[in-house]
């Protein structure tokens, strides 16, 4: 609304034009660039949130948080007998069990015989596998789907959240997860 | 065939904003005198756009499974409203009735303007002409409505659930109207830039378009409020929606622009400002229509996202939007303001106003733009959502209220008569409430205290205008600013009443049990089954009762079948002390039910209080209208 005509003014009137430049560019970046929809875990460098989870199947021990902070790092693998990408991981994961990692499992939303069934069928990598059948401690870890794999370091803190099947490529990311939360 | 007459006539109504265009430049600079060819172009341009328009809603309302859009949108079995409402409620026929809305924008324009200058009106009905050729472009090559389906479908798709209310027959039609009206003020704004002509004669000219297209955006988003607010069943009347923002912000300039706009018509001042924010109340419906089209915020309002269409609107905008700021760096400078205003005036006011409405604007545009900007600079995602929007533009909305209690007190250049005498009734009112919310609600937050303590002041000084006056001698502008100023302290009241006093009960019954809500006692009796034309539901029985009375609700969760969908219809029963609120959700396995339900009082007022700034608007409207047609029936 000023009246004045100097330098200062002639910039503020270009002002709505370089401000209007860089909101359009940042919109273009996003259409060229589209959205990851991955929905990250909040708990990532923080301790697991506690829950206490009976056993997916009879004869198996069931999992608490508390089990995770063993002084060792290993993983926390979140898989459903009826999730199909959880078949194609299941030999990568029994890959890792070999290699010397400890690996608990979550059964999610799923049932004591249709989990039997699955590990007689793909191998059972798991230390312990707990039952969540309602959700309910997946999300308190932040997960969103299945599979999804944490790496827990020694004393129970979260340190890479694994969203998706391993694949055989990820293995000397997540080796290399479990060599730095020692 | 129908479809291909509604082609037709949008390539040709194309063609012809190219004709307007190219003779509106000659006549400009004077190498032709086109003045009746551009006004005549503009006119049928806009016919050809409604003609278009109907025989989309012929399509839809006969079901022509061959058109494309109504094959992937609408369904046989729908009934005759959601068929005809529904050529709207999908990208390509909301885009033509965008379009539309533009091009019978113009031809009103052109139809209605008789008191312009030839240079500035031609000007304006040429830019006008510009932005409807790129829509149309938009229309044409990215956004088809009337593509064939060959072989046709057998059946459609079926429109969302959601959009399956009487809502969808009115909101979107009458945001539009809003959005779209601001495109006058627009092109008026560029025309009066490049024919040099800013002065009190385009702002009388100005004032009934910006008028106009703010009672609709006022109205549509007091529907569309309303409408989220029963249909979502999430009990909830705002919620900070990118979408929402998106119409938010054109109502937020263009709130400003109306008032500077009547500065710039009494008193020939603040003419680059008008401009300029009658640039960015346009800009913002761009803006937003960008935003929702092509999907790149994340929002409830769930639209397809597509990059194609995405960067279309995004050149598009970079165009005009530009293109419009480049032409006001060039010209404002040449503007002459007037006198300066005396600190309290009623144009010193409005200037407060202006300068608060811009502020609350910056607030929802950064906003609702954050997440975006800090991902595109540090890669970190966050969602910016109510804590923000409440924390910052509350407080500004506060003071706004308060400024608004004085300034209709104010005369224009120099109020002479002691202002503070007849605020202190008003001021008294809203001590007084102040005082009582700090005993009676302790618990609530600062911002509902005083938004009720506001609301109580307000009510009172919106009316003292009014006092001593002859109702019969009053201006008809007069009545409505009264109006639409009393509508807003009334919404205030419903705003801050609805987060004062709410209480909220989430809770699993089994039939026969009682759950309690404020003061309520609700008993659940069972759920029984429902049909509907198109969806079966399962429908509850709740009898409320405080005291006296029985108050019987019948929420439902409704299954579609076309598309498969699970919607919540909520129940309400709306008393004048408030709104009960319930909602039925799942059952567990040992029969009990979820049920949500909310008392809240006095909720009614916010909408109730928009309808009323609606009425103020149209008040307004018809006083200007009718002192326009005096004046052409003297001369």
């Amino acid at each position: 609304m000023a009246e004045a005509d100097g330098p200062v003014s002639r910039a503020l009137r270009l002002l709505p034009i370089i401000l209007t430049v860089w909101i359009l560019g940042t919109f273009a970046w996003r259409l060229i660039q589209p959205d990851d929809p991955t929905i990250r875990s909040q708990l990532v460098n923080r301790e697991v949130p506690a829950f206490d989870l009976p056993a997916a199947v009879p004869g198996a021990t069931g999992l608490k948080s508390a089990d995770l902070a063993t002084g060792r790092p290993r993983l926390l693998n979140l898989f459903a007998s009826w999730c199909v990408p959880c078949v194609a991981e299941a030999p990568v994961l029994a890959e890792i069990h070999r290699r010397g990692v400890e690996i608990d499992g979550i059964a999610i939303r799923d049932t004591p015989g249709a989990v039997g069934a699955f590990l007689g069928r793909h191998g059972n990598p798991y230390s312990r596998i707990g039952s969540d059948p309602t959700s309910r401690a997946q999300l308190a870890l932040g997960s969103a789907g299945v599979p999804e794999t944490f790496v827990i370091d020694g004393k129970g803190v979260m340190r890479l959240q694994h969203v998706g099947p391993i694949y055989e490529s990820d293995i000397p990311a997540i080796l290399e997860a479990l060599e730095k939360a020692r | 065939m129908i479809a291909e007459a509604g082609l037709a006539a949008l390539w040709l109504a194309a063609a012809l904003s190219l004709l307007g265009l190219f003779l509106s430049i000659a006549h400009v600079r004077g190498t032709l005198e086109a003045d009746k060819a551009v006004r005549a172009l503009a006119i049928v341009q806009g016919l050809l756009c409604l003609f278009a328009f109907a025989m989309l809603l012929l399509v839809f309302a006969r079901t022509d499974l061959s058109v494309a859009l109504v094959a992937e949108n609408s369904h046989s079995a729908k009934p005759l409203i959601y068929k005809v409402a529904g050529a709207w409620g999908n990208h390509e026929g909301s885009m033509l009735l965008w379009v539309t809305v533009l091009g019978l924008s113009g031809a009103a324009l052109a139809a209605l303007s008789h008191r312009l200058p030839s240079r500035t009106l031609i000007a304006a009905l040429g830019a006008q002409a510009a932005l409807a050729l790129g829509f149309h472009a938009f229309l044409l090559f990215a956004s088809n409505p009337f593509a064939r389906l060959n072989p046709p479908a057998p059946e459609g798709r079926g429109l969302n659930p959601l959009l399956q209310d009487p809502g969808l027959a009115f909101h979107p039609p009458t945001l539009y109207l809003g959005y779209v009206g601001l495109s006058v003020a627009f092109s008026l704004a560029v025309g009066a830039l490049l024919g040099g002509e800013v002065n009190r004669q385009l702002a009388r000219a100005m004032r009934p378009w910006v008028l106009g297209a703010w009672i609709f955006l006022t109205l549509g988003i007091t529907a569309g409020s309303y409408w989220a607010y029963y249909e979502l069943g999430w009990g909830g009347w705002w919620f900070w929606d990118p979408v929402e923002n998106a119409s938010l912000m054109p109502w937020l300039a263009a709130t400003a622009l109306l008032h500077s706009v009547a500065v710039l018509a009494a008193r020939n001042a603040l003419k680059a400002w008008t401009m300029m924010l009658a640039v960015i109340a346009f800009s913002m419906s761009m803006i937003g229509t960008f935003l929702v089209r092509s999907g790149i915020l994340t929002s409830v309002h769930a639209f397809a996202v597509d990059p194609l269409r995405g960067s279309f609107i995004l050149g598009l905008l970079a165009v005009y939007v530009t293109a419009a700021f480049l032409l006001f760096a060039v010209r404002a400078p040449t503007l002459r303001e007037g006198a300066p205003f005396e600190p309290v005036s009623r144009e010193a006011a409005i200037v407060a106003n202006n300068l608060l409405l811009t502020v609350i604007l910056g607030v929802v545009f950064i906003g609702t733009l954050y997440p975006l900007l800090a991902e595109a600079t540090t890669g970190e995602k966050l969602s910016v959502g109510a804590p923000y929007f409440n924390a910052v533009a509350g407080p500004l909305a506060i003071l706004l209220g308060i400024l608004l209690a004085v300034g209709p007190l104010l005369s224009w250049r120099r109020e002479g008569r002691p202002v503070l005498r007849r605020l202190a009734l008003p001021g008294l009112f809203a001590a007084t409430a102040l005082a009582i919310t700090f005993f009676a609600i302790p618990q609530s937050g600062l911002l509902p205290k005083f938004g009720l303590a506001l609301a109580a002041g307000l009510i009172p000084a919106t009316i003292i205008p009014l006092i001593g006056r002859n109702p019969l001698r009053t201006p008809l502008a007069t009545w409505g600013m009264a109006i639409a100023h009393l509508g807003a302290a009334v919404a205030v009241a419903g705003m801050a009443a609805d987060s004062a006093f709410t209480t909220e009960k989430l809770t699993a019954a089994k039939p026969g049990e009682t759950v309690e809500v404020g003061p309520w006692l609700v008993e659940f009796t069972g759920v029984t089954p429902a049909v509907g034309p198109n969806w079966t539901a399962v429908e509850a029985e709740l009898r409320a009762t405080r005291g006296s009375g029985v108050h019987v609700l019948k929420p439902q969760t409704r299954f579609f079948t076309n598309p498969p969908t699970e919607t919540n219809e909520a129940a309400i029963d709306t008393l004048l002390s408030g709104q009960l609120y319930t909602v039925v959700g799942r059952s567990d396995a040992e029969g009990r039910w979820q049920l949500r339900l909310w008392w809240k009082p006095l909720v009614t007022l916010i909408w109730f209080g928009g309808g009323l700034i609606g009425l103020g608007g149209l008040l307004a409207l018809a006083g200007h209208a009718r002192r326009a047609w005096r004046r052409r029936m003297a001369q």
